[in-house]
């Protein structure tokens, strides 16, 4: 039996990789533990081992091959005895399992041409992007534009990020701006707003916010209310950042969505971006700002490429939602991957007769409710979509203060579309049905339209 | 010093056969570029510094000033003119005298909620340090932060934090934008015996070790955390021990005596200012008054206080050399002791005097405008 050498998958979110190298040649004899292979992943390069002793056989894909789907066999190693001519000619390709793969990769390009369109003057180009190349250009952008921007973080500098967010920073920026700090969030989160009340700008990377508890603290009590505390002396010129909400297949303590948390306190700006342009736009709009941000990032969309305008210094303003979708039946509401959620959503409503307006609220406080108002007065019914916990979410937030200021407009009950309340399963069936997905909105949306079946 | 071997090189030998003792694994130390093991360093004792006459005077007048000032707060606390927590410094005035002595225009301090002698010290205006405790809107804060937070950058105070600790890792966000500034200024960050025993303060010690920041830690250790004594809150109760593991050099003094004081400091100041990285200062002090007003002093006896105010006051230290060196005459005592009651009376009046802030300014200073 030759044994089959697949791509593996190396961080719980990657769904295909590059094949660099290969550290190996056709004949070859190889023991366990020695390198084949290296391997890219948007993440990181490494580097493939092998768990058996042998020969190697036959290599199917040859180096510099990029985007190869996990589970595809790129090799197979011979056994004692037998010989080349025992390996199939072509190799069979094994998918990985479509219970394990995310949501994300479903639905895909065309939502980024949506976001993209109409906001920009005659004649701008674009350039594809990803969200994680985005925010990186970001910070580079800011940091070579001020001096006082400078980058520190868990696994930031010579890592390169853990999730890859600021490759490169540390060969343009050295030691002094891109700073590796220990595992101690509570601490160097403090440190960060120090630096800033001495007038720095501190870019502070979370691995993920899941790890930010730690230093909440620091973040409302320090961060948040010493501008108020000093009747205006004392700025916070301070970037938290990183990725929030459920990644994949992480579990509980990885999973959670922070935005109501820190959406909740007075002194704070919290963004929380879907598309790479307004990923990009936002954060350099939050490095300038002179107030403390809290930028929530989404693992899940990290890879995912969108239009990013060839525009110098390019920002998006802090406070502003967008539509990005017209429509006239109902009024979705969401911002970071619930945005994802609500264009498929709203794909599917069309294809029912259901116009669905998409509303990405990009900044969570302070929240741009005029342009919800605006859609909610032409469509007068809304669902919130929110992947995180109901309780006290910012679909709550949406939906108390539609009660209050646009009441008069509404012909149905608002609706919110969240995650389970639960904390995140681990196992791939409980996760599934934890997370919120399309369905379920295309679902509520009938509701409030009342098209649904039992209505 | 002994510099020991990389214990790392020696588990990478295949073992012997020969029953051994097994070697000690010792963790490799700070490494220097040579390949070496540094040496834990330490400044070197210079001879104790000697203070003038007219610094001598200035430190009576300055810790005088601290103590009217907190009398007087604390009579105003009283009469319900000041409001929520108040937390007075009275007894331990030679601590932040003796360190201001030795710091220069750019370097930074911040403390705890036990903040007003370290503004006084700062050269800030007793008025508005008053107005802010009466909530007024001439304060400092604009009568929004109250007594735990007052800040003023013009003066290089960056608060006045009101939770136990979190001004330690700011304190060291000062000395980093010092250091990324180029600039040879320094961040003393105060805090007290309870603090000591948070967790951040280590997650700084570590960080400021480890990117050489120049930060002074100063421990006033006041005896009690709140109502706990040392001993029974801490297993090791030698603070200035604190920071071995991090390899920051620690000193203990005796936080009663301004000049003993101020030559730890000066010793601090240029061992940090020289770019050696931080330095722990235990400053070995008491506080006569509560942890706050609301204080039921059960946890200590009368006589003890009555003791240290007796034998170790700092206030009287410096008035016994001025009177034995035949500085300064009881008369010129008098006269300055009256001078500051005037000025403390009339910080108390205009702190009484001025209007509370405007109901609009609720909504100031949220955000900064942009």
């Amino acid at each position: 039996m030759t044994i089959e050498i697949l791509l593996p998958a190396m961080s719980p979110t990657m769904t295909e990789g590059n094949l660099a190298k290969w550290h190996v040649k056709e004949g070859d004899k190889v023991a366990a533990g020695d390198v084949l292979a290296e391997i890219e992943t948007d993440k990181a390069t490494m580097e493939l081992e092998t768990d058996e002793d042998g020969v190697v056989g036959k290599i199917f894909v040859p180096e510099a091959t990029e985007s190869i789907a996990v589970g595809t066999v790129i090799a197979v190693l011979l056994e004692e005895g037998e010989t080349a001519s025992d390996v199939s000619a072509a190799p069979t390709i094994v998918s990985a399992s479509p219970e394990n793969k995310p949501e994300i990769v479903d639905v895909a390009a065309p939502i980024a041409q949506i976001v993209t369109e109409d906001d920009f003057p005659e004649g701008t180009t674009f350039t594809s992007t990803t969200v994680r190349e985005a925010l990186r250009d970001a910070m580079a952008e800011e940091m070579r534009l001020d001096d006082d921007v400078f980058i520190m973080g868990e696994e930031v500098a010579e890592y390169e990020g853990a999730y890859k967010v600021t490759q490169g920073l540390h060969a343009e920026f050295g030691d002094r701006r891109v700073i590796d700090t220990p595992i101690t969030e509570h601490g160097f989160a403090g440190l960060g707003v120090g630096a800033s009340m001495a007038g720095l700008r501190p870019v502070v990377e979370f691995m993920t916010f899941n790890f930010a508890m730690q230093a909440i603290d620091h973040i409302i009590n320090s961060a948040a209310k010493t501008n108020y505390m000093s009747g205006g002396q004392i700025r916070c010129p301070i970037v938290f950042r990183g990725p929030n909400g459920a990644a994949s297949r992480v579990g509980a303590q990885h999973s959670q969505n922070y935005a109501s948390w820190y959406a909740h306190v007075p002194g704070l700006i919290v963004i929380s971006p879907y598309s790479a342009a307004d990923a990009k736009g936002l954060l350099k709009s939050a490095i300038k700002s002179q107030n403390p941000v809290v930028f929530l990032e989404n693992e899940m969309i990290y890879g995912q490429s969108f239009d990013v305008p060839d525009i110098a210094d390019y920002t998006v303003p802090i406070g502003k939602a967008k539509v990005v979708r017209q429509g006239s039946d109902v009024t979705l509401v969401s911002y970071s991957i619930g945005v994802k959620f609500s264009l498929a959503a709203a794909e599917k409503l069309a294809a029912e007769g259901i116009s669905a307006e998409v509303i990405d609220l990009r900044t969570l406080r302070p929240l741009d409710m005029d342009t919800v108002i605006a859609s909610v007065k032409k469509t007068n019914r809304v669902v919130c979509v929110e992947e995180g916990w109901v309780s006290c979410s910012i679909s709550s937030e949406i939906s108390a203060r539609l009660m209050e200021d646009a009441f008069d407009y509404l012909d149905a009950p608002v609706l919110r579309v969240t995650n389970a309340d639960v904390p995140m399963p681990y196992a791939a069936n409980l996760e599934k049905l934890a997370v919120v997905t399309d369905d379920q909105i295309v679902e509520a949306a009938k509701k409030v339209c009342y098209k649904a079946g039992d209505n | 010093m002994v510099i020991e071997q990389n214990g790392l090189t020696d588990m990478a030998k295949k073992p012997t056969t020969k029953k051994n003792t097994p070697k000690k694994i010792t963790t490799p130390r700070k490494i220097t570029k040579g390949g070496k093991v540094a040496a834990r360093r330490k400044p070197v004792k210079p001879k104790a510094l000697k203070a003038t006459s007219d610094e001598l005077k200035g430190f009576y007048r300055e810790m005088l000033m601290m103590r009217r000032f907190e009398e007087k707060a604390g009579q105003m606390y009283g009469m319900g003119l000041i409001g929520g927590f108040c937390h007075l410094y009275i007894g331990q005035e030679a601590v932040v005298t003796g360190i201001q002595s030795t710091l220069k225009t750019g370097d930074t301090i911040l403390t705890s909620y036990r903040d007003h002698a370290h503004m006084l010290a700062c050269k800030i205006d007793p008025k508005v340090i008053m107005a802010e405790l009466t909530g007024r809107e001439t304060g400092i804060s604009k009568g929004k932060g109250g007594s735990m937070h007052m800040f003023s950058v013009e003066h290089g105070f960056y608060g006045g934090h009101g939770i136990v600790a979190a001004q330690v890792p700011i304190g060291a966000g000062l000395g980093f934008a010092h250091k990324y500034r180029g600039t040879d200024n320094v961040s003393v960050v105060y805090f007290g015996d309870g603090a000591a025993n948070q967790g951040q303060i280590y997650e700084t010690f570590n960080m400021a070790e480890l990117w050489n920041l120049p930060v002074i830690f100063v421990i006033e250790n006041n005896q009690y955390a709140m109502g706990t004594a040392v001993r029974r809150a801490s297993s090791e109760i030698e603070l200035h021990k604190r920071g071995e593991s991090f390899r920051i050099p620690g000193e203990a003094v005796d936080g009663m005596d301004v000049l003993a004081v101020r030559e730890a400091a000066a010793r601090a100041v240029d061992w940090c200012r020289a770019g050696n990285g931080p330095m722990l200062l235990e400053m070995n002090t008491y506080r006569y008054r509560g942890h706050s007003m609301s204080d039921p002093a059960k946890y200590r006896s009368k006589e003890e206080v009555q003791k240290m105010r007796a034998e170790h006051d700092p206030i009287d230290q410096v008035k016994q050399r001025l009177l034995e060196g035949n500085i300064m005459s009881e008369e010129e005592m008098k006269a300055i002791d009256k001078e500051i009651k005037t000025i403390v009376a009339a910080a108390a009046q205009f702190a009484q005097d001025s209007a509370e802030p405007a109901p609009h300014e609720l909504y100031t200073d949220i955000l900064v405008a942009e």
